[in-house]
C-alpha cells in the first residue's frame, strides 16, 4: 500500500547479495542453464513457427498477398471474426463486472458455487461447449423452443457465435475484475460518501475508475480468446462464405486445399490484427494504470 | 483471521457502503439467472443427452467404439507430453526470468504470452507450413529420417504445447516475484548446491502454484481443438484426440456417442475446477506465510 | 458548531461498542478522544459522521437533529486513519472530489482546491498521484480533500496512527495552529495520550464504551477522576492497601482521607506519578526502604527503578539531573522513597473487609 516504505525482506537480500558476490549479478546459480532451456523451448515452438510464417507469406508479391488476404470473402470473415469477438467481449465485461461484483461484496447462499462455476467455461473443452450451444438453442431444443418462435436464432447464425464467445470469455473478465475489486479498501467508498457523493457518483467516479485497469485487461483477453476460437464454433455456425464464416475457418478451408500461401496470407492479417489490438488495450490500460506507478 | 471477522461484524453496522436490498437481491438473482443460462443447464445437458440411453448405453458408446477407445488412448499420450514439457520449460523459464535481470528479459517475457494472441488454428498452420512433407521448411530433413511430424502424433504434441505455453510459467512468475529471492540467497551463503537450492529451497515454496499451473495447463491441453484439428489431418485411429472425437461424432449424426464421450471431458473440466479450488486456497496460506515471516 | 451527543449506545453482535455515552463538544473546540483500542472511539466518531448507525441515541449538530441523516447529508470532513485517498485521481481531483459531486463550476474548483493545496503546503504537487506522496503528504492531501467542501465539523479518525515519530510531531504542531486559524469543531480520536494532551482543548477519555472523563488536558492529568485514567496517563505506582476512619493505611504510608469516615475498613488502591516520589539518602516519616536496580536517562529526567524488598514491588521513580547528581545515585544503592502526593481510589463494588 505505501510505496515509499522499504521491505525489510529487501534490504536483507541486498546484504546477503553484497555478502555474496559483491557484482551487480544475482549470486543465484542457474542463469546459464535457465536462459538455454527458456530461449530453446521459446525457439523451437515459438519463435521458428512464427518466422515459417512471415517467411510464407514474404515469399508471396505484394498482389498475390493482396488478392489471397483481402479478397471479399476473406474481408467478410474478419468483420465477423472481430465483430463477433469484440461484440461478446463487451458483453463479457457487463457481465464478468456483475459477477465480480456479487462474487466479492455479497455473500448470499451458493456464492461460493457461483464463483468456482465461472471457471467452467475456461476448463470445459471448447468442442463440447460448441456441441451443446449447437443443440440447446434449435428449434426444439431446451431453450430454442422458446427462443425460437420470438426470432431469436441461438443456433446456427451470427447470434450463435456471439453467444458462444460470450460464454468462452466469461471467466477471463471476472478473474481479473475480482482481485482487483476485493483490494478496494472500504473506506474510499466511505470518504466518497462523506464528501457528497451518491451512490451512483461513487461507483461512476470511485469504483468503476479502479477497477478500469482490469476491465481492460478483461476485455483483451476474451477479445482474444474470441478472435481464435474455433473448436466451438464450427458446431454451432452453418459456416457459410461470405455469411457465417470465420477467419480461421477461412484458414483451414484454405489448407484442405493445400493453398498454403492464402492460407498463410489470411492468417498474417488476422494474427496481426490481434497484436494491434492487444497493443492498443495494453497501451490504454497502462495509460490508465498512471497512479499506480 | 481473526482481524477479519471483527471488519466484517463492522461492516453489517455501515450506514453508506451497502447498497439496498432490493437491489442487492436484483443483482445477485440477475447473476444466478446467467449462470444458469449459460453455464449450469448447459452443464446439466451434456450428461442428459450422454445418459439418454441409460448407464449401459454411455459404456457401450464410450468402450465398445475402437475409435473412441483409441481417441482416449491418444489423448493420454499427447497431453501428458505437451504438459510436461511445458512444465520443465515453464520451471525453467520462471527461474530465469524473476531471479535475474538481463537484456531481452521483457521480451521474452513478452513472447510468453504470445500464444494468447495467436488462433490456435494459426499455430496449427505455423507447424504444417514447418514440418509438411510436401513443401515444408523442413520437409528435406525429415523425409531423409523418415519422420513424420503433420498427421501423426508428434504434430499434436507440438500444437497442443504451442497453445498452452504460458500456462506453467504465467502462473509462477507472479509467485516467485512476491516470494523474492532472499531464501535462495540465504541457501547459497549457506553453501547449497543449485540442486539443493531448488528442491529444497524454491520448490517447497511454490509447489502449490506449479500445481495450479499444471492444472490448467492440462485442462487447456485436453480441451485444445484448433491447433491439432489442423494438424492432425483426422486420420481414423491415428490422430483423433478425445476433442476431435466429439466433433467427428457429432458430423456423423452420433449423438449418443458424441455426448458420451463430451460427458468424460466434462467430468475432467469439473474436476479441474475442484482441483483448483483446494489449491488456491493452498497457495493462499503458502503466500500468506511467506508474507508474514 | 457544537455538537451533542445523547444517550449514545450501539452494540456489534454480542460486543457492546458504546453503552449510554453523553458527550457535549464545544463549537469551534478541538476535542480528542482518547482511548485504548476497543473502547469504542473510532466507533463514536463514526457515529458522529454518519459512517455507522447508533442503535439508541442522538446526535444533534448545534440544535439540529441529524442522527437519521446520512453520512452524504451531514456536511461533516472526516479524514480517514489511512487517509482513503482515490489512487486513480491526482492529488488535485481528490481534493476536488467533494465539489465535483456538486457539480461546482469548474473556475470555482480550482481556485478552491489551489487555495487549499496552499493551506496544506501541497502547492505543485496537484498533478501527482497519492502513490508518488510520503505519508505525511498523502494526510495533509486527505485533510485538504475533507476541508475543500467546507465541513460543518472535521472529524479525524487516529490522524497521525500511520506515520513515523517525526512528521507526527511535525503534523501535530501544524494541525494545532491550522486549527487556530480555521475555527471549525474539530474532534480527533487517538490511543496516544501525549497526542492527545498536546493538542486539544478537551480531552475525553474512554474505556469499554463508556466516558471515563471529559476535561480540558490540565484538569484530566491533575485530577483523574478514576483509577482506569489514572492507569492509562502513566506509568504509574500502585499500592494495595486499606481505607478507615478518614485515613489510608499503605504499609508505612498513613495518610488523611476524608472521602471515608467510616470505620468499616475498605480495600483501596493508591497511585503515585513516577515525578510524585522523592529519592532521598536519609529516611523521612512515610518512607520506603529500596535498593536501585536501574538508571535510564530519558530526556530531562532520569528514570530509576528502586526495588522495595519489603513489599515486593518496583518503583518508577522520576529524578531530576540536578537531583541525581547531588545524590550521586549508583546502581545498587540503598535509597529512601517517599510519595509527595498520592491518589486513592476505592473499588466500586463495596467490599467489605
Amino acid at each position: 500500500m505505501s510505496a515509499v516504505k522499504p521491505s525489510p525482506g529487501r534490504s536483507l537480500g541486498g546484504t546477503l547479495r553484497q555478502l555474496v558476490s559483491g557484482k551487480h549479478r544475482s549470486p543465484l546459480p542457474g542463469f546459464g542453464p535457465g536462459l538455454a532451456v527458456t530461449i530453446s523451448w521459446l525457439t523451437v515452438m515459438l519463435f521458428v513457427p512464427l518466422m515459417a510464417l512471415i517467411a510464407k507469406s514474404v515469399s508471396l508479391t505484394p498482389a498475390e498477398f493482396l488478392t489471397a488476404a483481402w479478397s471479399e470473402r476473406a474481408r467478410a470473415a474478419y468483420m465477423l471474426t472481430f465483430g463477433a469477438a469484440a461484440i461478446a467481449a463487451v458483453v463479457d465485461v457487463a457481465l464478468g463486472l456483475l459477477f465480480a461484483w456479487v462474487i466479492v461484496r455479497y455473500r448470499f447462499p451458493g456464492r461460493q458455487m457461483l464463483d468456482a462455476i465461472v471457471d467452467l467455461p475456461f476448463a470445459l473443452p471448447t468442442a463440447v461447449a460448441g456441441l451443446v450451444y449447437s443443440s440447446l438453442y434449435v428449434k426444439n431444443g431446451w431453450f430454442g423452443q422458446f427462443l425460437v418462435p420470438l426470432g431469436i436464432e441461438g443456433a446456427y447464425s451470427r447470434f450463435a457465435i456471439v453467444l458462444v464467445l460470450i460464454f468462452l470469455g466469461l471467466p477471463f473478465v471476472v478473474r481479473t475484475v475480482q482481485p482487483l475489486l476485493s483490494s478496494l479498501e472500504g473506506d474510499i467508498e466511505e470518504a466518497a460518501a462523506s464528501l457528497g457523493a451518491s451512490r451512483w457518483q461513487t461507483f461512476t467516479r470511485v469504483i468503476l475508475p479502479s477497477v478500469m485497469p482490469a476491465l481492460y485487461t478483461g476485455f483483451a483477453l476474451a477479445f482474444a480468446r474470441g478472435l481464435g476460437e474455433y473448436g466451438s464454433i464450427i458446431f454451432v455456425s452453418t459456416n457459410i462464405p461470405y455469411k457465417s464464416e470465420i477467419a480461421p475457418m477461412l484458414i483451414y478451408s484454405r489448407l484442405e486445399d493445400y493453398k498454403y500461401e492464402e492460407a498463410t496470407a489470411i492468417a498474417v492479417v488476422l494474427l496481426a490484427g490481434s497484436i494491434t489490438t492487444l497493443m492498443l488495450i495494453n497501451w490504454l490500460e497502462a495509460r490508465n494504470r498512471r497512479y499506480a506507478r | 483471521m481473526h482481524v477479519n471477522s471483527v471488519r466484517t461484524q463492522k461492516t453489517a453496522g455501515r450506514m453508506v457502503a451497502n447498497e439496498p436490498l432490493w437491489f442487492r437481491i436484483l443483482l445477485i438473482s440477475l447473476c444466478y439467472l446467467i449462470a444458469i443460462v449459460l453455464i449450469i443447464v448447459p452443464l446439466i445437458y451434456v450428461f442428459v443427452q450422454a445418459f439418454s440411453e441409460g448407464i449401459s448405453g454411455w459404456w457401450n458408446n464410450l468402450f465398445n467404439d475402437a475409435e473412441t477407445r483409441h481417441s482416449v488412448f491418444l489423448t493420454l499420450i499427447v497431453v501428458p507430453l505437451a504438459v510436461l514439457v511445458n512444465t520443465v520449460c515453464g520451471v525453467a523459464a520462471a527461474w530465469t526470468l524473476t531471479k535475474f535481470k538481463f537484456p531481452g528479459r521483457t521480451l521474452l517475457m513478452t513472447a510468453l504470452d504470445l500464444p494468447f494472441a495467436v488462433s490456435p488454428v494459426v499455430a496449427g498452420l505455423m507447424f504444417v507450413l514447418l514440418y509438411n512433407l510436401r513443401t515444408g521448411y523442413f520437409a528435406p530433413l525429415l523425409n531423409e529420417i523418415g519422420f513424420k511430424i503433420i498427421f501423426a502424433w508428434p504434430g499434436l504434441v507440438m500444437a497442443t504445447m504451442f497453445v498452452t505455453i504460458p500456462f506453467v510459467a504465467r502462473e509462477l512468475i507472479p509467485l516467485m516475484q512476491a516470494l523474492g529471492d532472499d531464501e535462495e540467497l540465504a541457501a547459497v551463503s549457506l553453501g547449497a548446491s543449485p540442486w539443493q537450492i531448488f528442491w529444497r529451497v524454491t520448490l517447497p515454496n511454490i509447489k502449490w502454484g506449479l500445481l495450479f499451473g499444471v492444472i490448467q495447463c492440462n485442462a487447456r491441453a485436453i480441451g485444445e481443438f484448433g491447433a491439432v484439428y489442423v494438424v492432425s489431418g483426422r486420420i481414423e485411429r491415428e490422430t483423433y484426440t478425445m476433442a476431435l472425437r466429439v466433433e467427428k461424432l457429432f458430423q456423423d449424426y452420433n449423438n449418443p456417442g458424441s455426448y458420451a464421450v463430451a460427458s468424460v471431458l466434462t467430468l475432467m473440466a469439473l474436476s479441474t475446477l475442484v482441483l483448483k479450488i483446494i489449491l488456491e486456497r493452498m497457495v493462499a496460506a503458502s503466500m500468506e506465510q511467506s508474507s508474514s515471516e | 458548531m457544537s455538537i451533542s451527543v445523547q444517550n449514545l449506545s450501539k452494540r456489534f453482535g454480542d460486543f457492546v461498542a458504546l453503552k449510554n455515552v453523553n458527550l457535549e463538544v464545544p463549537s469551534d473546540s478541538l476535542t480528542a478522544l482518547l482511548g485504548p483500542s476497543g473502547s469504542g472511539k473510532t466507533t463514536l466518531l463514526r457515529i458522529i459522521s454518519g459512517l455507522e448507525s447508533a442503535d439508541e441515541g442522538s446526535i444533534l449538530f448545534k440544535d439540529e437533529d441529524v442522527t437519521t441523516r446520512s453520512a452524504r447529508d451531514r456536511e461533516v470532513g472526516f479524514v480517514f486513519q489511512h487517509y482513503a485517498l482515490f489512487r486513480h485521481m491526482t492529488v488535485f481531483e481528490n481534493v476536488a472530489f467533494g465539489m465535483r459531486v456538486r457539480n461546482a463550476p469548474n473556475g470555482e474548483v480550482r481556485e478552491r482546491v489551489n487555495e487549499l493545496l496552499h493551506l496544506v503546503r501541497l502547492e505543485g504537487l496537484g498533478q501527482r498521484y497519492p502513490s508518488e506522496l510520503s505519508g505525511g503528504q498523502r494526510q495533509r492531501v486527505a485533510l485538504a480533500r475533507a476541508l475543500a467542501v467546507k465541513p460543518r465539523m472535521l472529524l479525524l479518525d487516529e490522524p497521525f496512527g500511520a506515520l513515523d515519530a517525526k512528521v507526527r510531531q511535525e503534523l501535530r504542531t501544524w494541525l494545532r495552529k491550522l486549527h487556530e486559524e480555521m475555527h471549525v469543531t474539530t474532534v480527533f480520536v487517538t490511543h496516544d495520550q501525549e497526542e492527545a494532551f498536546e493538542m486539544a482543548d478537551q480531552v475525553v477519555v474512554m474505556s469499554q464504551g463508556h466516558i471515563e472523563q471529559t476535561g480540558t488536558p490540565q484538569a484530566v492529568f491533575d485530577n483523574p477522576a478514576t483509577s482506569f485514567v489514572m492507569d492509562f496517563l502513566g506509568n504509574v505506582n500502585v499500592f494495595h492497601g486499606r481505607v478507615q476512619s478518614g485515613r489510608v493505611q499503605m504499609g508505612p504510608f498513613s495518610l488523611q482521607y476524608d472521602e471515608y469516615q467510616n470505620e468499616e475498613p475498605r480495600n483501596a488502591t493508591a497511585y503515585v506519578r513516577p515525578h510524585e516520589l522523592d529519592i532521598d539518602r536519609s529516611p523521612s516519616q512515610a518512607s520506603l526502604l529500596g535498593k536501585i536496580k536501574q538508571i535510564n536517562p530519558a530526556g530531562s529526567v532520569l528514570k530509576v527503578r528502586v526495588a522495595v524488598e519489603e513489599f515486593g514491588v518496583e518503583l518508577n521513580v522520576d529524578v531530576t539531573h540536578y537531583r541525581a547528581k547531588q545524590l550521586e545515585l549508583k546502581l545498587n544503592d540503598i535509597v529512601y522513597v517517599h510519595p509527595r502526593s498520592v491518589r486513592v481510589f476505592m473499588p466500586e463494588t463495596d467490599y467489605v473487609i
